[in-house]
């Protein structure tokens, strides 16, 4: 058994920040991951971040994580644990953790779950082919592997993911036929939108993918227009030459070890899927229990940064640790995630959060 | 049956979107009656690609809107493991 005060669940943009909030209050910390880097998604993104300063604006996700990890090897009071995959929380709070293929049991007094979510499939005939990819399998290929995943790809979906991963391929020279988006609207900012249509790519707003086709992989894909309604309009097929479909169709944040630690669930569509009501410290109804990023709600790595933030120093002041200085860290990073959320980009993010903070009373 | 319905819905197990339709149809109409059923979400993901697409096709079928549909149960582990893992592992502590 491994006995450590604060458990943080997973390495990516939240849990390294909630790793360092709580290792600052001197907590004694365990960091899990089950891949053998710490940054999570953050080592894909080869752009430049917005935001401010605090969320490292101007910086490239890459180089954001490596900065976020050497500062956290400096602290003594922090244990990480790479290629170790969490199994499962028990009734008695304990996990269960799998490293070179051995289990292994973790005891912690507070658990901090910052597991992400995962990509959202699309139904479609063939969509099994050989060459249909999630974006973030895409982006691993390209960015961290050095690999093209082909030569013409039709991208499926305008959100944020898809216009960012199309910029990428076009700069790893792969061609993008279009992207496809069943939407009336772009759902990503304007910014990257123009970006890709500068470089000549076209977004075909209501239109949905009614089939992949070829002989053991992909070769190419029927689009077609959809009505008011979400309906397809016949009639309105056009057939591309590609031999990648790439699906940037939304993220479900996995949810699992939340309804295994019995965390009282909703389903909240803004936010992705189902998420754990929390209180404002991103404590849970299980008083074990801290979310942080996109296992919280489906949102973006700033974001995700500072709600790590206030998870960690959350869960260490309910430890009886960090004092006045972490009160004052954690107002200050409230105040961040108010100033993210705010304006016409937050409506949606506010409008789900509404439905999952109220009701929890606890507050430190 | 036509291409759409040989769409893969649990390509863990090889659920088409016929045979789920044909599942809601006969009466099973929440996640974890589908998965005893079919082992839809049974395979390495452990329903992680599955799990909306079935949800919104139950949705469309019944007319039951997701956040209203039962939840699946969620067992540990949240992934495979071999025996020899949890063997090699840690005694349990009536064993120390």
């Amino acid at each position: 058994m491994i006995n450590t005060q604060i458990a943080i669940i997973g390495g990516g943009p939240a849990g390294l920040r909630a790793a360092l909030a709580a290792a600052q209050t001197g907590a004694k910390v365990l960091l899990l991951d089950n891949s053998d880097h710490l940054g999570g998604q953050l080592i894909k993104q080869t752009h430049m971040f917005f935001g401010s300063q605090q969320q490292f604006a101007g910086s490239r996700g890459i180089d954001i994580a490596t900065r976020l990890a050497t500062e956290l090897r400096q602290f003594e009071n922090v244990q990480i644990m790479l290629e170790t995959t969490v199994l499962g929380i028990y009734e008695d709070g304990v996990l269960l953790a799998e490293q070179d293929d051995k289990v292994r049991k973790i005891k912690a007094e507070r658990i901090i779950v910052a597991i992400g979510a995962s990509e959202r499939m699309l139904a479609f005939p063939n969509n099994d082919l050989p060459g249909v990819y999630g974006a973030g399998a895409a982006q691993t290929l390209m960015n961290v592997h050095g690999v093209r995943p082909g030569h013409r790809v039709l991208m499926v979906g305008a959100g944020n993911i898809g216009l960012i991963v199309t910029y990428q391929m076009l700069q790893a020279g792969v061609q993008v036929v279009g992207i496809v988006e069943a939407a009336p609207t772009i759902g990503g900012y304007l910014v990257h939108a123009a970006k890709v249509r500068r470089a000549g790519v076209p977004i075909y707003t209501s239109h949905t993918v009614k089939e992949a086709y070829g002989d053991g992989a992909v070769e190419g894909a029927i689009i077609w227009q959809l009505d008011e309604k979400w309906a397809p309009i016949p009639g309105t097929e056009q057939d591309l030459a590609i031999d990648v479909i790439c699906l940037a169709v939304g993220l479900s944040p996995l949810s699992d070890l939340l309804w295994q630690a019995g965390c009282q669930m909703t389903y909240v569509p803004q936010l992705g899927g189902s998420v754990a009501v929390r209180n404002s410290l991103l404590c849970t109804t299980n008083q074990q229990i801290y979310i942080a990023g996109d296992v919280a709600g489906v949102e973006e790595a700033s974001s995700a940064m500072v709600e790590g933030q206030v998870a960690g120093l959350g869960a260490a002041l309910s430890l009886g640790l960090g004092g006045e200085q972490a009160h004052a860290m954690l107002a200050d990073a409230r105040g961040q995630l108010a100033a993210l959320r705010s304006g016409p980009v937050g409506e949606k993010i506010r409008a789900g959060l509404s439905l999952v903070e109220k009701g929890v009373t606890a507050d430190a | 049956m036509t291409r759409d319905e040989n769409t893969i819905i649990c390509r863990c197990e090889d659920l088409t979107l016929g045979q789920l339709r044909k599942l809601i149809s006969e009466g099973y109409t929440t996640l974890d009656e589908i998965k005893r059923i079919s082992r839809a979400g049974m395979g390495p993901c452990q329903g992680r690609t599955c799990r909306a697409l079935i949800e919104r096709e139950i949705a469309a079928m019944t007319g039951t809107p997701i956040k209203e549909q039962a939840p699946a149960r969620y067992r540990q582990p949240s992934k495979p493991v071999t025996f020899s893992a949890i063997l090699g592992g840690e005694p349990h502590e009536a064993d120390c």
